[in-house]
């Protein structure tokens, strides 16, 4: 046996795949793939050793914060038979929900937007991620580079803009909203900051009987969704919509409460979480920094004096420095509010922005350069000791082994300015926790929190959102809070921890008759449709004008059928297969081989399109009559149906897989069905 | 019910020398029942045509009447076809060659059109030595007419209603090589790994090449009692060697012991390599090949693969003697030789 089975290659580094078992798939996913960082098969064999080792001993010593935890080599037998029966196989396939922290079931609210059932749509979403109409304009969309029509046509579904088309036109869907008992459960939670965190976890708790406060520093919930997305992004009616549902629900809300003690806080309370965000832009340390620093400005801190309408004008000419989403915002803010030469310099180059692409793209629609690898090197004063430019040297890329090296060039330049914005960077700070409560701190200050259950060391104080790791963004802020309302939950009830509920999961046959199924599968092959804009001189003028107006009702259905219904699954069951290779000969993609099964790196190299995607599992099945398996490669397939439409004898069925991540709300649910 | 098949392909499928997918050599969704054996030979004349870097527009599929003869339908879109009257394909066929040799034919027929009412045609077809692939798609039932008896059904099989047959089969193989043809195989619509090998030589031989394919009627003719379903047919065939075509030019990959392979060189110069057994067998002796047929219907065993090829034969067009250029193509002063040649004719005569 070739030693070369345990390892695959990427960007010509050796790599190993580790196969998670069954128990552990929900926390750690399906496999997890380490580097031995080796050209070499020879010097990676021994490496490969040591990562497997260190996996096992890991997993036998569970460790409750891990997150790298691996343990069986797959491919040093025949492929095994593909569990179905776990819901996370066919979760995977769904691209998009797989790729979403909060796992919203992408494909059917794409199908009731099609069915123009906006209600049913806008509610399949606000049960996963609570805010659909505030998502749908502003989500870092992790779904669409996962989205399977990127790889099997050119362009991701504008999942994103669908998800703002259930808001745009739904109907009042309060009738739907949760009950809320009227005998309370007796628990008091108290929750720190009013941001998506926060918000998501009164919702899940509400539902359930608890007494939720919500302490909120500014004067209006909403946390950085107010104060630090510009509302010619988010308008102000989408965010108090939403944001005030989950108030209405019954939250008590104390504003202008700014906690500066978490020690007088804790005892009222059964549990804290704490969703304060990461509240501190980082600083630009400079020779001038100081003596120009009234017109330098921390974005993050401009943003919010815009919002509560504190700053109403700035200079003429505007640096923002910075290359991420925050800077994107404030050039644009900086544009609207009068000034007319905003320019963006960022160190790196533009390809290595941490901006979402859309986001640089529309900046950069509306006429603001970009200049980058360019680092700021002086603020520069006059004689009045005002500033009044910038001195910058360009800097050169190079990449050694997948390293970027930034190298300064020695090439300066200047630029004059009358404002500057610092959008580098946000870090978290807790100068209201005091040290000796019982709460842990890293070296970087950040309090250490169990990726599993959000709970701090403090067994009554939870974290969630950028509180818990630093900035990401508000659909894992969403997530976060799921996960931590169930934690709350299961603390006030005494019930473990990690005794977590399951994911609510179904997959039923849509088998209607002969040839019939009950989805369409007609989808469309048209590109990806553009969502309208407004008018840009006009918008350019307006500070609250929404630029993007979003997909009118034919676009949005359109837009509907790109979908490839990655949920309806096509289950194989080998023992009504006569092997007529019927499904192979249809299969537009090639997705099916009948094959001799053997190791998984030889079965990927002789399907009939060799299967190079490792990010994508095979389907194999049980032994057939002439000893073959059935090899599905879940790359490229279209979810046509084809191979059960010309399937003979119903060996393959196409069944809608539905998962529902596990939230307070599902609790519920199977509560009421237990009853009825 | 779907109609058509979503135009968008795998990215990393193979391409030919002409820089086409195996996809562009499609034709429309099979309306033939979902598992017939006959699209998974449809698949087989597309997979042969892609891996030969066929040009679609230099082949002719012609057929007769059946479910066989809808097949030219769902492959090679972009080729000609003439559909014709029920078991008179074989004439097309002849004609066609002569008009225009220059074209790939490949005729597409079943048991009921070549072995009961066409089965005059087919005799001549191969006693003239036609430049064309004959494809018998062989279920032994007629499922267009909802599942009688054909003339290539075994005398112990049932029907789906239970009746027994009364009559002996037709064994289209032998009677072929009796006839003179020059290319006879023998396969089954499940076992691709040998069907397209033999599609592809078949296609490269010039002369009449006989394909009797067994391909199971998923409808009519898949039982228990049935000596043609999918299960029987893997029960009792007896595949001879494995063999492999070798396009000109290129080297023999499969690796045999010396001496236990044979090769069968065809007339473009690519070769043929088939892998020895126990038969013993040379597929250039027609009397051997007779012998084993006969032998393996015997012991109720189905013989699979190449069962005869003769590499020396002429085609249809060289026995007569036709111009090297198609006739369709020949002008006026090529047609007509002129007054002075009637002349001299004439002087002749007087």
């Amino acid at each position: 046996m070739s030693d070369k089975k345990y390892l695959f290659k990427r960007n010509n580094v050796w790599w190993v795949k580790l196969a998670v078992p069954l128990s552990l798939r929900s926390e750690l996913g399906y496999d997890l793939r380490r580097t031995t960082g080796e050209k070499d098969l020879d010097k990676a064999l021994p490496i490969r050793d040591k990562i497997v080792e260190e996996f096992k001993t890991e997993f036998q010593i569970r460790k409750v914060n891990a997150d790298d935890k691996g343990i069986v080599l797959r491919g040093t037998e025949h492929m095994q038979k593909t569990d179905i029966s776990d819901p996370q196989y066919f979760h995977k396939v769904v691209d998009c929900q797989y790729a979403c922290p909060a796992h919203t079931n992408v494909p059917e609210y794409i199908r009731l937007i099609a069915q123009k059932k906006y209600d049913d749509a806008y509610m399949l979403n606000w049960e996963s991620n609570v805010f659909p109409g505030i998502l749908g304009r502003t989500c870092d969309r992790p779904c669409e580079p996962a989205c399977r029509r990127g790889r099997t046509h050119d362009k991701p579904v504008a999942i994103c803009r669908l998800k703002r088309v259930t808001y745009d036109y739904k109907n009042d869907i309060d009738p739907y909203l949760p009950e809320i008992p009227k005998v309370k459960n007796g628990k008091k939670i108290g929750l720190i900051g009013a941001g998506p965190a926060s918000l998501t976890v009164a919702r899940d708790l509400l539902p359930l009987g608890y007494e939720v406060t919500i302490f909120e520093k500014d004067n209006k919930p909403g946390g950085l969704m107010r104060t630090n997305i510009p509302s010619f992004r988010l308008p102000a009616e989408v965010l108090d919509e939403e944001v005030y549902r989950i108030i209405k629900m019954g939250a008590e809300l104390k504003t202008n409460s700014y906690i500066d003690s978490l020690k007088n806080v804790i005892d009222s309370f059964d549990a804290v979480f704490v969703g304060t965000g990461a509240p501190k832009g980082k600083d630009l340390e400079i020779p001038g920094r100081k003596e120009a620093s009234e017109n330098i400005h921390i974005g993050i801190d401009w943003l919010t004096s815009i919002a509560f309408e504190h700053t109403k004008s700035i200079g003429k000419k505007v640096i923002v420095i910075g290359g991420g989403n925050t800077a994107m915002d404030c050039c644009r803010t900086a544009i609207r509010l009068g000034a007319d030469d905003v320019k963006v310099t960022v160190r790196s180059p533009k390809s290595d922005m941490k901006a979402s692409d859309w986001e640089l793209e529309e900046a950069i629609d509306e006429g603001i350069p970009i200049l980058d690898n360019t680092s700021p090197k002086e603020f520069l004063l006059d004689d009045e000791g005002k500033l009044k430019g910038m001195k910058f040297e360009k800097m050169e890329a190079q990449y050694t082994d997948g390293r970027r090296k930034l190298i300064p060039t020695g090439e300066e330049i200047i630029i004059e300015c009358d404002d500057v914005l610092l959008a580098i960077g946000q870090d978290n700070a807790f100068p209201w926790i005091e040290k000796n409560i019982g709460i842990d701190f890293n070296e970087w200050d950040c309090p250490i929190v169990d990726k599993t259950t959000m709970q701090s060391s403090h067994p009554k104080v939870f974290f969630g959102g950028d509180a818990a790791w630093g900035p990401e963004n508000i659909i894992w802020a969403v997530a976060h809070g799921h996960q931590a309302a169930i934690s709350i939950d299961n603390f006030c009830s005494e019930v473990d921890l990690f005794d977590r509920p399951p994911p609510l999961t179904n997959l039923v046959s849509q088998k209607m008759g002969i040839h019939e199924w009950s989805y369409d599968n007609g989808i469309s092959q048209e590109a990806r449709l553009e969502v309208p804009h407004a008018d840009l001189k006009q918008a350019l003028n307006d500070l609250k004008m929404e630029v993007e107006l979003g997909f009118d009702e034919k676009l949005a259905l359109d837009e509907a059928q790109r979908c490839l219904n990655c949920d309806m699954q096509t289950v194989f069951q080998e023992k009504l297969c006569i092997e007529c290779d019927a499904c192979v000969d249809i299969c537009p993609t090639d997705c099916i081989t009948f094959t001799t099964n053997d190791t998984e790196e030889k079965v990927r190299e002789k399907l009939r399109v060799p299967a190079l995607n490792l990010d994508q599992d095979l389907y194999v099945s049980g032994k057939l009559a002439t000893g073959r398996v059935m090899i599905k490669d879940e790359d490229m397939c279209v979810h046509c149906g084809l191979c059960a439409e010309r399937c003979p004898t119903g060996a393959w069925d196409i069944q809608k897989n539905n998962y529902i991540e596990a939230h307070n709300l599902n609790k519920g649910r199977v509560k009421a069905k237990e009853v009825a | 019910m779907s109609y058509f098949k979503p135009i968008n392909k795998h990215p990393n499928l193979e391409k030919n020398k002409l820089g086409l997918t195996r996809r562009d050599y499609e034709g429309g969704v099979s309306t033939l029942c979902a598992g017939c054996g006959h699209d998974s030979i449809s698949a087989c004349i597309i997979e042969a045509c892609f891996r030969l870097n066929i040009e679609a527009y230099k082949v002719a599929k012609l057929s007769g009447i059946g479910c066989s003869s809808k097949a030219p339908a769902y492959f090679l879109n972009a080729s000609h076809g003439f559909n014709s009257v029920h078991g008179r394909m074989p004439s097309i066929a002849t004609g066609a060659n002569c008009a225009n040799e220059d074209l790939l034919y490949l005729g597409v027929s079943g048991d009921g059109d070549s072995a009961s009412i066409g089965i005059g045609q087919f005799i001549h077809a191969i006693r003239r030595q036609v430049n064309m692939v004959y494809f018998v798609e062989n279920n032994g039932t007629y499922g267009l007419t909802k599942g009688q008896f054909s003339a290539t059904n075994d005398l112990e099989s049932k029907n789906k209603y239970g009746e027994d047959n009364l009559f002996p089969p037709i064994d289209l193989t032998s009677m072929a090589i009796q006839m003179g043809a020059s290319y006879v195989a023998r396969s089954f619509s499940g076992d691709r790994d040998q069907l397209v090998p033999l599609i592809m030589g078949a296609i490269q031989h010039k002369g009449f090449a006989l394909l009797d394919i067994i391909s199971p009627c998923v409808t009519f003719n898949n039982h228990d009692s049935s000596t043609k379903s999918y299960d029987y047919i893997r029960n009792h065939n007896e595949a001879m060697g494995k063999t492999d075509f070798v396009p000109l030019g290129e080297e023999i990959k499969t690796n045999y012991d010396d001496g236990s392979s044979v090769e069968v060189k065809l007339h473009d110069g690519s070769r043929l390599s088939l892998e020895k057994t126990d038969h013993n067998f040379d597929p250039t002796d027609a009397g051997n090949s007779l012998e084993l047929i006969r032998e393996k219907n015997k012991e109720g065993k189905i013989i699979t693969g190449l069962l005869y090829v003769d590499n020396k034969c002429k085609p249809l067009t060289e026995i007569m003697d036709l111009p090297d250029k198609p006739l369709n193509t020949l002008e006026q002063d090529e047609l007509c030789p002129g007054s002075e040649v009637l002349d001299e004719i004439n002087k002749g005569l007087s």
